[in-house]
């Protein structure tokens, strides 16, 4: 059976369940007219059938299908042969996918090894049995679980405390959700991370200056063992975000600062959500932008000058990295300068100070706690970004200073060793998990930081 | 908030939420009763008119200020004793929808002229607030704030000099001279509004405008600031707004008598507490409202 | 009272002394007043001048993709190519070589064109695309095999290049890709009618394709709506229950602080963690398909939650405490009162706050690539575990292609990509202005 025409047959016997939940606790009470003999409405005595009608039995069906891929193709590559099951992983997950396409006719039947074609039977097999298993044991447990609370509804069951205690278990579920994803993100780069440790030493890692995750095919071959030193990506994107950092800093300063203070109330109005524009457009369109356009147009001009501005370089990523992150430097500024109360001007200027000086010496030494929060969510999302680096920046590993030559970055590096196929467990797959460690820990600890900078300073002034 | 309020006074049959008592507010402003002149005056202040976008906050107003004498302003709350302080120094040019008309000038030189520079201004017409606000800097930097932005002091002892002596002037040097370095938001209330006066003295202004200064102050250091105000009294005029009428009685030797935008009585601090001429005065002096 | 200092005498002087400095430093600062506030409205007219900048520099070149260059052809439907048997076999008829039939309308149209390579470089003037066309027009219309009709077929993305003018003619024929012969022939058929820009229908209705001229948006736009349907199906109800359960419920201790904490924190991790996230968790561990709009559903489940959660939560803070003790106070139990007077009040602000989760999703492509949405997938996708690729990796895609035709597209594709945001973002102002309401 269909998963769908599954969950769809639970939900009717959701629905079956409530009617017959609420008919029942009237039918205790002699109909609608005995409905106050009821200790709650009656609604609440069928929802309540139906809910432990129909969640157990989604609950189940969830977890089953979350397994029993696995379990099938365990079960298929024990009934391989003892010659397949000797295989490396990365021979047997070959394998497996002839398997699985075999199955789905991505490949005609008769490209296949009588083998696989056994497996293939077999997996298309266990499969349906799957399939009919978990469908006898989700109805099953529907009709089991709706009867047993059918057959406990009395008068004096508390039907809509317990419904509300159901929900308020399914919200707080919700809730605990963006604790679940963290220790997902945690447990997932964190194994990989582990593993690819195992194979290439932290320290080199760490500290090594050499990247080249190519791995060599044959064991034998000339540098088969891919060199791993982070050092130049961790330098490449600290280069990158810094020069976004010194476009988007003094430029959505002073921004945030003419609209908040000088601007009138209507100039405000129309330019604050054009610069606004800029935070909504995507990251894909700065790449293309930072990639065909500035990148280009930058090449050129150290042409012109008689400089030699590699076509990739850190300095056009970071230029239009630094245009993307102005308005969230801006707007958060603005919140910022916008708290400073209107006392702290008037002091200011009761003692004859012109505007500037209130704003340099007064206002921006007030707001500057939150502003520097502002500015580490800034550098954390510059760290963070993807897009634009993967479209403009290079892919070698330059350990170099100078904007007009390409690096790379540590997210384009993650994407680069994961799009595309990969090999299990190769340390190039691995060594992206381990990047992608470095980069949750770094932006992490930014965003705490800043975050709770943020936090103590709005304190100070509500 | 947009539709309570006046769900509200409709309610209560057109009176003001606060209490406010109705004036007949015919077209011609009210007329002064006292003197409004004064000897050796520092400020005179003719015919002044507020408005806030539409509303009249101030009617034709005159009235001098004298060197070396403290003059209060007293009134029921929103009379427009503060508005009319901060034309004194130009602070409503703050505000973008606020205008001033008639002349207000100081040493006979209008500061409503385009020729005034506001800056100069009040740099010689100090301000006090409600509510104490140093800046977030330390002690010895907020009172070396004026002088800095002025250029009043030629190197660092010169101002060192400057931030001791207007700290003592203020009483306040005692307390702090050990910490200069603390942060003037971590002293006290009432030495948060000495800090205040201090860096206002710190400029050597010649009027020293104060806007209900002990409202947010427990009485003794409201005690220790009125003390203040009769010290700084020997070499300043000294403008003071106060809910306070025993504060006003204490403090200064002329009071005028604010309702509603109009001034309606101005005259020695005695005459007006023992003797007030206008019936609104003694209502308000016998505590009718308030 | 005998300091000097505080000698009236003195005092006056002192103020003297203050009004002739004040004077002398006012042209100093004043300056720098000007200076400051010149800081000021440069770095606003940098910012709208990067905006000005990015949107012309996409509309320049992309604002062509709306049109492209059609071939006149008569195409006769042979019976001896399409169906030599006649047997109306549609099998086939599906099979024949349409692009023959293509081929051989561009002989009538040059007659005089003769040689193996001389023929060659003619039909490489019409796109290998026009071939499904004719293919879908003798399977919709069977009857059409041994008639004939006039047809615009799609041209090459050459010829379409050279149309729209990006090609110059000036240059030597190596650089600019068109020998002098082809562009004899398209002044010929730009002469007689039979070449022109037309309403570039495949852009809309195609898949991807390597021949620019016959790659369109739909696959991934259809990518995009089942992903975003699934993003918007779960992070709506989750977030929304998130929310009201840490505003109305949840009571102040450590545990909901920790929830808070790892909310804002999850509001500021980079969206390629979520997509390790996904590649490590959904595919790697539960085995879900690659590039399948399931698992980018989820993956942008997971990143769109806390800015949902954070807005709904600013939502219900703005519903009044008086509501709740009201109906607290005719008897309802809280539940009942979060969902019949708290939850409806705050709706439209959670919707806003939907709307601008959605709107970030949409542009988002870095944690898809993570999960293999970048694959060239040239069918629509019909189902959430198909393959398939969003519009955001679609302009990724096309922008890394050599062909110098794939240019427009990609900026065509970032047009509608913003057409689409600005839509959403509009609805979610109108939705606020509708419905905002002041306690």
């Amino acid at each position: 059976m269909q998963t769908s025409t599954l969950v769809l047959v639970l939900l009717i016997l959701a629905a079956v369940a409530y009617r017959a939940g609420r008919m029942r606790s009237l039918a205790l009470v002699g109909g609608l007219k005995g409905a106050s003999k009821l200790h709650s409405r009656p609604g609440y005595y069928g929802l309540l059938t139906a809910l432990w009608c129909a969640i157990p039995a989604l609950l189940v069906l969830g977890l089953w299908h979350a397994f029993d891929g696995r379990i099938v193709t365990d079960l298929v590559i024990g009934g391989m042969s003892a010659e397949v099951q000797a295989l490396t992983p990365d021979q047997l997950s070959l394998v497996l996918n002839d398997v699985r396409n075999l199955v789905a006719g991505a490949i005609p039947a008769e490209m296949a090894s009588p083998e696989a074609r056994a497996a293939a039977a077999r997996y298309v097999e266990l499969q349906s049995l799957s399939g009919l298993a978990a469908a006898a044991l989700c109805l099953s447990l529907a009709l089991a679980a709706g009867a047993f609370v059918w057959l406990r509804i009395s008068p004096s069951l508390r039907a809509r405390n317990n419904v509300e205690t159901i929900v308020r278990v399914a919200l707080i579920g919700c809730s605990t959700i963006a604790i679940f994803t963290t220790i997902g993100i945690v447990i997932s780069v964190l194994f990989e991370s582990i593993r690819f440790f195992r194979q290439v030493p932290v320290t080199e890692f760490l500290f090594g200056l050499q990247w080249s995750p190519q791995m060599a095919i044959r064991a034998d071959q000339v540098g088969s063992s891919g060199a791993f030193g982070a050092v130049p990506l961790f330098t490449g994107t600290l280069l990158i975000a810094g020069i976004a950092m010194l476009v988007a800093v003094p430029v959505g300063l002073f921004a945030a600062i003419y609209l908040a203070e000088y601007a009138r109330r209507r100039v405000r109005a129309v330019i604050k959500p054009m610069l606004e524009v800029l935070a909504g457009i995507p990251t894909v369109v700065y790449g293309f932008f930072a990639a065909l356009v500035v990148g280009p147009l930058l090449r050129e001009t150290g042409e012109s000058l008689g400089l030699a501005v590699a076509s990739e370089s850190a300095l056009a990523a970071g230029l239009v990295m630094g245009i993307m992150i102005i308005p969230f430097v801006s707007s958060l500024a603005d919140d910022m300068i916008t708290a400073v109360p209107q006392s702290m001007r008037d002091g200011s200027y009761g003692l004859g100070a012109t505007q500037s000086e209130t704003i340099r010496r007064v206002v921006f030494p007030a707001a500057l706690p939150g502003i520097v929060g502002g500015v580490l969510l800034a550098i954390s999302r510059a760290i963070g970004e993807t897009m634009i680096v993967v479209m403009a920046a290079g892919l070698g590993a330059n350990l170099t200073a100078n904007p007009l030559e390409a690096v790379t970055t540590v997210t384009t590096q993650i994407v680069t060793l994961l799009v595309g196929d990969q090999e299990f467990d190769s340390p190039k797959t691995l060594a992206a998990f381990a990047l992608g460690l470095v980069l949750f820990l770094a932006t992490l600890s930014l965003n705490i930081i800043a975050l709770q900078v943020v936090r103590r300073y709005r304190e100070q002034y509500e | 908030m947009a539709t309570v309020p006046s769900d509200m006074a409709r309610r209560t049959g057109g009176s003001l939420p606060d209490g406010g008592v109705q004036l007949d507010r015919s077209e011609s402003a009210h007329r002064t009763v006292g003197d409004i002149t004064a000897k050796n005056p520092v400020l005179v202040c003719r015919s002044v008119n507020v408005f806030y976008g539409d509303k009249h906050a101030i009617r034709d107003v005159n009235l001098d200020i004298a060197h070396n004498q403290v003059i209060s302003m007293i009134g029921p709350s929103g009379c427009g004793k503060s508005t009319f302080l901060r034309c004194l120094n130009r602070l409503n040019d703050t505000i973008p929808t606020a205008k001033v008309t008639g002349s207000i000038s100081l040493d006979g030189q209008d500061i409503y002229d385009k020729r005034q520079d506001p800056v100069q201004l009040r740099a010689r017409v100090g301000m006090v607030f409600q509510k104490p606000n140093p800046f977030p800097k330390s002690v010895y930097e907020n009172v070396a704030y004026g002088p800095r932005i002025h250029g009043l002091a030629g190197d660092r002892t010169e101002l060192d000099e400057i931030v001791q002596t207007s700290l003592q002037r203020a009483g306040l040097w005692a307390e702090v001279k050990d910490r200069l370095d603390a942060p003037g938001t971590a002293l006290s209330g009432g030495q948060q509004q000495r800090l205040c006066i201090a860096r206002t003295i710190a400029v050597n202004p010649e009027v020293i405008l104060m806007d209900e200064p002990c409202s947010a102050l427990d009485p003794i250091a409201t005690a220790r600031i009125e003390d203040l105000i009769d010290e700084l009294q020997q070499n300043y005029a000294i403008c003071i707004v106060t809910h306070s009428m025993q504060q006003a009685a204490r403090v200064s030797q002329r009071t005028a008598y604010f309702h509603l935008g109009d001034l309606i009585e101005v005259g020695s601090t005695d005459q007006i507490f023992t003797n007030p001429r206008h019936k609104l005065t003694e209502d308000y002096i016998t505590g009718r409202f308030g | 009272m005998n300091d000097p200092a505080l000698n009236p005498a003195a005092a006056e002087n002192r103020a003297q002394r203050t009004r002739r400095l004040v004077e002398q430093s006012l042209r100093r600062r004043y300056r720098a007043e000007r200076r400051f506030r010149a800081y000021g409205i440069m770095a606003v007219a940098l910012g709208l001048c990067f905006v000005g900048f990015l949107f012309s520099s996409i509309i320049s070149t992309g604002w062509t993709v709306f049109q492209q260059s059609y071939l006149r052809l008569d195409v006769s439907y042979a019976a001896d190519v399409i169906d030599p048997d006649g047997s109306g076999d549609l099998e086939t008829i599906g099979n024949a070589d349409y692009s023959g039939l293509i081929k051989a309308a561009m002989r009538k149209q040059f007659p005089d064109v003769e040689g193996r390579g001389n023929l060659r470089d003619l039909y490489r003037l019409a796109s290998d695309g026009g071939q499904f066309d004719l293919r879908e027009r003798v399977l919709r219309d069977p009857d059409l095999v041994g008639k004939s009709e006039t047809l615009w077929v799609l041209a090459d993305d050459r010829v379409d290049l050279y149309m729209k003018g990006r090609i110059d003619r000036e240059l030597g024929e190596d650089v600019r890709g068109l020998t002098d012969q082809e562009l004899g022939w398209i002044d010929r058929l730009v002469a007689d009618d039979r070449l022109e820009k037309r309403f570039n229908r495949s852009f809309f209705s195609n898949g991807d394709s390597r021949e620019p001229e016959q790659a369109g948006v739909w696959g991934a736009v259809v990518g995009t709506f089942l992903t975003l349907a699934l993003t918007l199906l779960l992070s709506f109800p989750i977030g929304v229950a998130a929310a009201v359960y840490l505003e109305e419920f949840a009571a102040k201790n450590r545990a909901t602080d920790f929830i808070e904490v790892n909310i804002n924190n999850l509001a500021a991790v980079p969206s390629i963690v979520f997509g390790l996230l996904g590649l490590a968790v959904f595919i790697q561990l539960f085995g879900l398909p690659r590039s399948a709009p399931l698992v980018g559903g989820l993956v942008l489940t997971l990143m769109t939650l806390p800015t949902i959660i954070i807005a709904s939560r600013a939502a219900l803070k703005g519903v009044p405490p008086s509501i709740r003790e009201a109906a607290l106070g005719m008897g309802a139990s809280e539940v009942q009162t979060v969902m019949h007077h708290v939850l409806p009040l705050a709706m439209p602000g959670m919707l806003t706050g939907a709307i601008i989760g959605m709107a970030r999703a949409l542009g988002e492509s870095a944690p898809l690539l993570m999960i293999g949405m970048v694959a060239f997938i040239v069918d629509i996708p019909h189902g959430f575990t198909d393959p398939a690729t969003v519009l955001p990796v679609q302009v990724y895609l096309w922008a890394d292609s050599p062909e110098r035709a794939f240019l427009e597209r990609t900026s065509g594709a970032i047009l509608v990509l913003l057409g689409f945001l600005l839509i959403m973002n509009a609805t979610a102002v109108i939705l606020r202005q509708k419905f905002e309401r002041r306690w």
